[in-house]
């Protein structure tokens, strides 16, 4: 992932300017800076949802590069902006998720995966009756539905209790690919190789 | 474990289902589109009091209660997703192509659907009478069609958008006029006895020029709109 003289601004303020950095696979890119020094604003633009108002983000993979549009069924992504549908169950809201992006789950795998991320027995409850903590669970368990290549995480350990944030520390030392973090939180400034701080 | 499936048919059916679902499991749209029909009808049937009204006004009348139905509900569609935040986990898993098109047939559902209430409740309290069916039934089914389209890609226009009620109406009313005064003027000639098929040949190949146009034009925007 090659970020180039990235620059961002809304009308009448700039949010960050001339942040770059070459992150290669099996590499941890921190994210770190103030209240609304940018972070999220960061994550969107490297999801592709945003445009910068300057520089580029390229992506290649497997020695192919990648337009900022094709990058997205690469990515995995956990924040607090992306919400999943309350109507729907855990196991609808997975199903669907992977139908539309091409993918077929049988529903004992997506149980099982459920499992993994410490909602087992609760794939046939409504996300509208989970706890805050249960639906960052539930969006860890689609950022990974399709192993992607890129993790990018928003506030990884938000809403979190001491037995999910373990959970989400086995993600983050497992992924083979590259991980992106967005946080103030002290503790997950140490899974960094690499450190964009924004707001100095 | 996983298997790679689906063409974006397939993908969009998958959409199109999770929105037939949620809509019954919440009833956002369905409520406002049903509730607007139904005073709608009821209002003018009050106001006429029994008089009898011309075809012209009674064709006029039908695709207006239609349109304003159809306004108070086919924009839900996109902007649920904005207001409940779902719409970037949509763009992040589904192809643009894909979000226009299982979008498009819950709308198209959704407007023969409140044809279904409409047209029974204007021949009750309306008086409408029909002469010739197939082309009644061949406007109906082109100009909803239209109908659809045009507000599916508004209502994606729209959906970011902080005033979005007022926005809807002022950018989809000028897309949608030639289509209102065709199926109008189509909808006319369908009640008027005597009337062969063929009459209407005018109106039904400017419907379905106006229907290819859009569908066209709506498929090769959608993602410029959505992703920007």
């Amino acid at each position: 992932m090659t970020i180039d003289g990235l620059a961002k601004e809304f009308p009448g303020r700039p949010v960050f300017s001339d942040i770059s950095a070459v992150v290669e696979e099996g590499r941890r890119l921190v994210i770190t800076g103030p209240n609304g020094s940018g972070k999220s604003t960061l994550v969107r633009i490297l999801c592709a949802f945003n445009r910068p108002t300057r520089g580029s983000v390229g992506f290649e993979i497997d020695e192919k590069k990648l337009t900022h549009l094709e990058i997205r069924p690469h990515i995995g992504l956990v924040s607090p902006d992306m919400v999943l549908y309350d109507e729907l169950t855990a196991i609808e809201n997975l199903s669907f998720f992977a139908e539309v992006a091409g993918h077929r789950f049988e529903i004992p795998e997506l149980e099982r995966r459920l499992e993994n991320i410490g909602l087992a027995g609760r794939g046939r409850d409504f996300v509208g009756s989970y706890s805050s903590g249960m639906k960052q669970r539930l969006k860890y368990c689609l950022a990974l539905l399709r192993e992607p290549e890129i993790l990018i995480l928003d506030e990884p350990t938000a809403n979190l209790d001491e037995r999910g944030k373990g959970l989400v520390d086995d993600i983050i030392r497992s992924h083979h690919g590259i991980v992106v973090i967005a946080t103030n939180e002290k503790a997950e400034l140490f899974y960094g190789d690499q450190f964009i701080r924004l707001g100095d | 474990m996983a298997t790679s499936s689906s063409g974006s048919a397939t993908k969009a059916i998958s959409l199109f289902l999770k929105d037939i679902k949620s809509e019954f499991r919440t009833r956002y749209a369905i409520n406002a589109i049903a509730m607007f029909a139904v005073v709608t009808v009821f209002a003018i049937s009050f106001a006429i009091k029994g008089t009898g009204l011309s075809t012209e006004l009674q064709a006029s009348l039908l695709w207006i209660v239609i349109y304003f139905s159809s306004l108070s509900g086919l924009a839900q569609s996109f902007v649920k997703e904005e207001e409940s935040k779902t719409a970037m986990a949509l763009r992040l898993y589904a192809p643009a192509e894909v979000i226009f098109a299982g979008k498009l047939l819950f709308n198209l559902v959704l407007l023969f659907g409140l044809n279904l209430i409409t047209i029974p409740l204007f021949a009750i309290f309306i008086s409408f009478e029909v002469a010739s069916y197939p082309l009644f039934f061949a406007i109906l089914l082109i100009g909803s069609t239209g109908l659809a389209v045009v507000t599916t890609f508004v209502a994606a226009i729209i959906s970011k958008a902080s005033v979005k009620g007022a926005l809807f109406a002022v950018l989809s009313f000028p897309l949608i006029l030639p289509l209102l005064v065709e199926a109008i003027s189509g909808t006319k000639k369908a009640m008027t006895d005597g009337i062969a098929f063929g009459a209407a040949r005018m109106e039904i190949q400017v419907l379905l020029s106006y229907l290819v146009i859009m569908v066209v034009l709506s498929f090769l925007l959608f993602e410029a709109v959505w992703n920007d």
